[in-house]
């Protein structure tokens, strides 16, 4: 049963959630959200945002200080028993048994779901398979690397078949290969499953969010999709140019036009609201540089977040 | 039955761990035999090296290696999230304590088989008394296996062995294995009897002796009130360090 606000489906709702450690420090301040049933929703922000206590508070780990929060309709607290009957979580740390093979891990958590042995048996090897894990599902989970131990760990989440999933920084220490090939899997639960993680990187939200929230000193400092934050910027544009026939004059003679500019090792770079291509063009044709190559870019998450958390000089732009 | 599926992975943590293996099993057997070699070559040794009196102390003694195990176990989960991750499923308090205590029991018993076993290689007599005895080893074994579950609770993992291998030294000192404590006297024989262990042991070589239970029932009543008593703290301790 999902909770319902204006005929929208809400698969957890926080209401001035908030948790202190001791008297003075506060990790999570008033937060409010609602994410939807069936979205992946990112909840991002710096080192000791509240990210993960966030997390452990809606998984009934930890007691909150003060508001509430609600997996389905179901209060965290008050019904703490319903509401780890329909989550699954993975934690930042990878939270495996060691000297289990891989097979055992999943069947153990399978079995403390209560699936029947046939069932988590079948499932255990399906997420093996999906986790392409398959040559090493009888080997001990102590001789497998990062990458792997963290999608044995996504894949414990899965097997229970939760309604929601918390992933709390899933692809962290992972490289590049490896993070993308998680991507993918987590990508497959759009629609299906509600997914909310944390995460540190911004490319990570941007790629899997639908919704993200930016969290900063424990408040919620924005929301929206990736694209609706990244208008928030402001039109925001930034040109990058790569040159090796830029003098003074000219870099002088292009920052009085666009006074952000900055120039590099390789070049220069135009940052400036609403920038025209052709204007751009027009000026480094009139400053005699000659381009070898340049790159035009919309505003990433970086930019937001960087403007959201602390000090960029995008804050001067906008 | 979820309880089961914990105990059955914490089995599964101790018999593949070699170094488990070795020290629940080969110190009692070793000190068996060390012991038992020092009273036949030396006619002046205690007789407290003779098998009967012998085993008892060994027996007791190896128990304190399950709340060794039971601790590092509990401590490594606690550190490494995997407890939190189990905190998040249906599992209930009770569940906890049961799958991290029951799959000590037949860890226990093959202790006192293999005790057992080499006693009578080095002269003990089996007779009803050694079946009987096992009414007090249980519980003495339960009560180290929540201390066990008590060390873990409260201390971390690297923490945890070395309070766990004090508990042994307890035992081993005050517990009265290879000296009898009534001949110490003092403060010595004073805290051992204030402790469980030298009673679960002079009730064993009571048994082993020919007499029955109700011989030995003041023993086993200090015996089991610690059972309880340490299972009360071990619940207590567990639930203090996993509320949320």
């Amino acid at each position: 049963m999902y909770s319902k606000d204006s005929g929208m489906s809400y698969a957890v709702q926080t209401f001035n959630l908030s948790r202190k450690f001791g008297n003075d420090r506060i990790a999570v301040d008033s937060l409010s959200l609602k994410v939807k049933a069936g979205e992946i929703f990112a909840l991002l922000g710096p080192n000791g945002a509240g990210k993960t206590t966030t997390i452990k508070m809606l998984c009934c780990l930890l007691k909150p200080s003060g508001g509430r929060a609600e997996i389905l309709g179901k209060d965290v607290q008050t019904e703490a028993g319903k509401v780890k009957q329909v989550i699954n979580v993975s934690p930042q740390e990878t939270a495996v048994a060691m000297n289990l093979n891989l097979f055992e891990n999943l069947y153990l958590v399978g079995k403390i779901y209560g699936l029947s042995s046939r069932n988590v048996r079948q499932k255990s090897l399906e997420m093996i398979d999906l986790m392409g894990l398959g040559e090493r599902k009888w080997d001990k989970v102590k001789k497998l690397s990062g990458g792997m131990l963290r999608r044995l760990s996504i894949a414990m989440a899965m097997i229970s078949d939760p309604e929601v999933l918390f992933l709390d920084e899933p692809t962290i220490g992972l490289d590049a290969k490896a993070r993308r090939s998680l991507w993918k899997m987590i990508e497959s639960l759009k629609g299906k499953k509600t997914v909310l993680l944390t995460t540190h990187y911004l490319e990570e939200a941007d790629y899997l969010a639908d919704r993200v929230a930016i969290i900063d000193q424990g408040k919620l400092v924005a929301i929206g999709t990736p694209d609706e934050l990244k208008q928030n910027m402001g039109g925001i544009m930034t040109i990058t140019i790569k040159t090796d026939h830029l003098n003074s004059t000219a870099a002088e003679g292009i920052k009085k036009v666009y006074p952000l500019s900055e120039t590099s090792t390789t070049g220069l770079v135009i940052k400036g609201k609403d920038l025209v291509f052709d204007d751009v063009i027009d000026l480094l044709r009139k400053e005699e540089v000659k381009v070898q190559w340049l790159a035009m870019n919309e505003p990433s998450l970086d930019d937001v977040y960087l403007k959201i958390t602390g000090g960029d000089e995008a804050d001067e732009i906008a | 039955m979820r309880s089961l599926n914990l105990s059955s992975r914490v089995l599964k943590e101790v018999y593949r761990d070699p170094v488990a293996i070795v020290l629940l099993i080969f110190p009692p057997v070793l000190f068996l035999f060390l012991f038992s070699y020092i009273a036949s070559s030396d006619p002046n040794a205690p007789s407290v090296f003779s098998p009967e009196l012998l085993v008892p102390g060994v027996t007791v003694l190896s128990f304190g290696f399950l709340a060794l195990f039971a601790g590092m176990i509990l401590a490594r989960d606690r550190q490494s999230a995997f407890l939190a991750r189990l905190l998040t499923s249906p599992l209930k308090s009770a569940d906890f304590i049961v799958g991290y205590m029951i799959p000590f029991l037949p860890v226990a018993f093959l202790q006192i088989i293999v005790c057992t076993a080499v006693g009578m290689i080095l002269g003990l007599s089996f007779n009803t008394g050694v079946i009987l005895s096992l009414a007090v080893f249980m519980p003495i074994a339960l009560v180290c296996i929540a201390i066990g579950v008590l060390i873990g609770s409260v201390f971390g993992e690297n923490t945890a062995p070395p309070v766990g291998s004090l508990l042994i030294m307890v035992i081993s000192i005050l517990g009265g294995a290879w000296m009898d404590l009534k001949m110490i006297g003092g403060i010595f024989e004073s805290i051992g009897y204030a402790l469980p262990f030298a009673h679960a042991i002079d009730a064993a070589r009571v048994l082993y002796g020919g007499a029955d239970l109700a011989v030995v029932t003041q023993e086993l009543t200090v015996i089991v009130l610690y059972m309880l008593a340490s299972f009360a703290l071990a619940i207590t301790a567990f639930w203090w360090r996993t509320r949320p």
